[in-house]
């Protein structure tokens, strides 16, 4: 039996029960009433004591939704959401609000803990050096519940905090920024997500400040029929560099769960935003129950001259994958990059890619997928490259690598290419392949066992985009990579 | 250390046979060398010993140390000792030459259960083994035999077989595509290895290879059977009369 055979059988009993953040933390929750209207708007507005602009800017969004359509362009198929049977608000009782530390409820506390995710700053402090410090906006349900090393970012001048928060204390930054890049009407979902978003992180870093260490917000939802829809805003200010780590998990739920976020990225002259992203939704049973709808809409505006914006994104997650973390590059000699690796086993559909919109001179833009499709998955690449008529010398390169594990897989690739400007150059490499059984066979005759073998030859497969992770992320990258995968192999 | 008992074998998919019944027993310290005309079934016997699964064994056995060969994966096979040197080597890309053997050498030292090797220690190991078989390192950063040139490719062969240590190295034509520098090169390398605790079999087309490793035992290969066995005077008198007379003797 050729050693490919033999993996399309493990596959076929593929189990991915074996998600490992599928626990729920039992902890009292408050949630608002059932239900999409204006009542709901209302009552989370008030909840968060938003300004009355704040209050407005989300039921115009809300009366804009009504009117729209769910979008069907995607190479994805689900049963219709029903929007009247979500809760748009929870949030552990516990919480009024971002806290210190010492506020918190050491119940959450647990859960991060056993998430791996740090939010003990003593510890911390104490143990590791300063370059590995990372400070955490940790989001539970709708609400953001603590932030890390809050004070020491004030100090360089780095306002990080939830939305909530900047909301309050910061009502003009997001005011002149909340929906600049993705404006309300933008599509279903981020229209959906304008007028009920809960909770998110806010930064904000001055003028020609390198922000001291890693920012990252941790997304997990615990509760049931409850949608996310967190909102991300970053602006870095002529000059400022920040780099940024968004990861995500939910416990294992037979029903689907949604979750429609909207970030937003500005960057000024010469100002240079990295936005990494480790997704692991819980990506359904092996029978294809359950799972996150992630509807995710990203995009950064390049405003500056010179300045660059970075997605690397890790998808191992969610039972659906929607999103295309996108550059406007506005600005001249701005970059835009785009770093993917989506795997899906299972029953997962993931449809994602990434725009670049070239307006400014000399603008210029890299995009590297990798996809890694096992199980019965289907994943799908859907990428825009545009010049537009002022983009002389844009230039684009674009390289789109599928690897298939078994035979009951699809991989796609949708590239769409426009230019309006003679001038403009863009490169597209595309290529798929299937893990042949004579590597296997080989990397068998050194020793290695079917599963170390196709971690290693996967591990080589996504390595471009790897190296793009900072460094703390990397292994644990490669590792939620082998775990997607196990079960697909021997 | 190996035994070869009557060895039937056909392709899996189209059941064609290909070897008819070979005898061969090989100990430890020996170097056997197997000659033979293409299609003869030298790959095949290599192929079958490594365990590759699309070959069928349908009469005879393989013990190797006593155990029943056939019976063990191809994994079980490598850590229990035995080697192939690729007549083509496999491309991994993006997997540095340096991490290939690292992952190898863990995985086959876990297989027996021993520890993993400290970085200086592989480190140490590696320098040593590539120094002798001039592999640099820049060429041990680039990913395996991606873009490496003929020689490139023997030579990490070479290379992994110094540093996996096995029992029985089954060289596959190491000498194709080799030039006379090359070759002198690798076959230094596995003229190192010999000793008597390992046993060897050399497949080869050409005498010239054999006149740099020199067998104990030569064989002939013709028709997927054994026509003719001798010393390495064999060799020479092949190399001068060619394999006419024995694919005669075959059929």
């Amino acid at each position: 039996m050729p050693a490919v055979q033999e993996t399309i059988d493990k596959v076929k009993a593929i189990d991915v029960d074996q998600y490992k953040y599928g626990f729920v933390t039992d902890i009292e929750s408050d949630r608002g009433a059932k239900g999409l209207s204006e009542e709901t708007v209302r009552f989370l507005s008030a909840k968060k004591n938003e300004p009355e602009w704040m209050t407005e800017w989300r039921l115009d969004a809300l009366r804009r939704f009504q009117q729209m359509e769910e979008p069907t362009w995607a190479r994805v198929s689900y049963p219709k959401i029903d929007l009247d049977d979500l809760y748009y608000w929870a949030s552990p009782k516990s919480v009024e609000g971002p806290k210190s530390l010492d506020e918190v409820d050491p119940e959450l506390l647990a859960t991060y803990e056993k998430l791996g995710i740090p939010l003990q700053e003593q510890e911390i402090l104490a143990g590791v050096e300063p370059k590995n410090r990372v400070a955490v906006d940790a989001v539970f349900d709708s609400v953001s519940v603590v932030t890390t090393f809050k004070e020491e970012l004030k100090k360089a001048g780095v306002i990080f905090c939830s939305i909530s928060e900047a909301l309050r204390e910061y009502p003009d930054l997001v005011k002149k920024y909340l929906g600049s890049v993705v404006p309300v009407t933008d599509n279903y979902y981020a229209t959906l997500n304008s007028a009920v978003f809960s909770d998110g992180s806010f930064v904000y870093i001055p003028e020609g400040v390198r922000c001291p260490m890693e920012l990252s917000t941790y997304f997990r939802i615990n509760e049931q029929n409850t949608g996310q829809f967190e909102r991300t805003l970053i602006i870095a200010e002529k000059g400022a560099y920040v780099s940024y780590l968004e990861g995500c998990t939910a416990p294992q739920r037979d029903e689907n769960q949604l979750h429609a976020a909207v970030v937003e990225l500005v960057a000024l002259d010469d100002a240079e935003i990295k936005y990494s992203t480790v997704q692991n939704w819980f990506p359904g049973d092996k029978d294809g129950k359950g799972g996150i709808y992630n509807f995710v809409t990203k995009r950064g505006d390049c405003r500056g001259k010179n300045s660059k914006i970075s997605w690397t994104q890790v998808e191992t997650g969610s039972a659906i994958t929607w999103k295309y973390p996108s550059c406007i590059l506005r600005g001249e000699n701005s970059r835009g990059e785009f770093y993917s690796i989506a795997v899906s086993n299972g029953y997962q559909q993931v449809d994602s890619g990434t725009k670049m919109i070239h307006l400014g001179k000399n603008s210029s833009s890299r995009i590297i997928s990798k996809g890694i499709s096992a199980g019965k998955s289907q994943n799908t690449y859907r990428g825009l490259v545009s010049a537009h008529r002022k983009a002389s010398h844009a230039r684009n390169f674009t390289q789109c690598d599928s690897l298939l594990i078994g035979q009951d897989c699809g991989a796609h690739t949708v590239p769409y290419i426009e230019s309006k400007n003679a001038s403009a150059q863009f490169e597209h490499e595309a290529t798929t392949s299937k893990i042949s059984d004579d590597q296997m066979f080989y990397c068998l005759q050194r020793g290695l066992s079917e599963e170390e073998a196709v971690a290693l030859i996967v591990n080589g497969f996504v390595k471009d985009v790897i190296q793009q992770l900072p460094m703390e992320f990397a292994v644990e990258a490669q590792k939620l990579i082998s775990i997607s995968l196990e079960g697909s192999v021997g | 250390m190996l035994e070869i008992k009557n060895l039937h074998a056909r392709i899996a998919e189209d059941e064609t046979e290909i070897l008819r019944g070979i005898d061969l027993t090989i100990n430890a310290g020996e170097v056997h060398a197997i000659m033979g005309p293409n299609g003869s079934g030298k790959s095949t016997l290599s192929y079958i010993l490594a365990g590759k699964d699309d070959y069928e064994v349908t009469e005879g056995e393989i013990l190797f140390n006593g155990e029943n060969l056939l019976e063990m994966e191809p994994d079980e096979r490598a850590a229990a000792g035995l080697f192939l040197a690729f007549q083509y080597p496999i491309e991994i890309p993006g997997v540095a030459t340096m991490e290939f053997l690292k992952t190898a050498m863990n995985a086959q030292r876990k297989a027996r259960g021993e520890d993993t090797l400290s970085i200086p220690d592989f480190m140490k190991r590696v320098k040593e083994a590539a120094g002798h078989l001039n592999v640099s390192m820049d060429m041990l950063k680039r990913p395996l035999n991606v873009g490496f040139s003929g020689g490139e490719k023997k030579r990490a062969e070479i290379l992994q077989m110094s540093l996996l240590e096995p029992k029985l190295c089954v060289l596959d034509e190491t000498d194709s595509g080799l030039d006379i520098d090359a070759l002198k090169i690798v076959s230094e390398g596995v003229n190192k290895l010999r000793g008597p605790d390992r046993a060897m079999v050399v497949i080869t087309h050409y005498q010239r290879l054999l006149d740099h490793i020199v067998p104990d035992v030569v064989h002939v290969l013709s028709k997927g059977r054994i026509v003719k066995t001798g010393d390495k005077d064999l060799a020479l008198e092949l190399e001068k009369n060619g394999y006419a007379d024995y694919i005669d003797t075959a059929a």
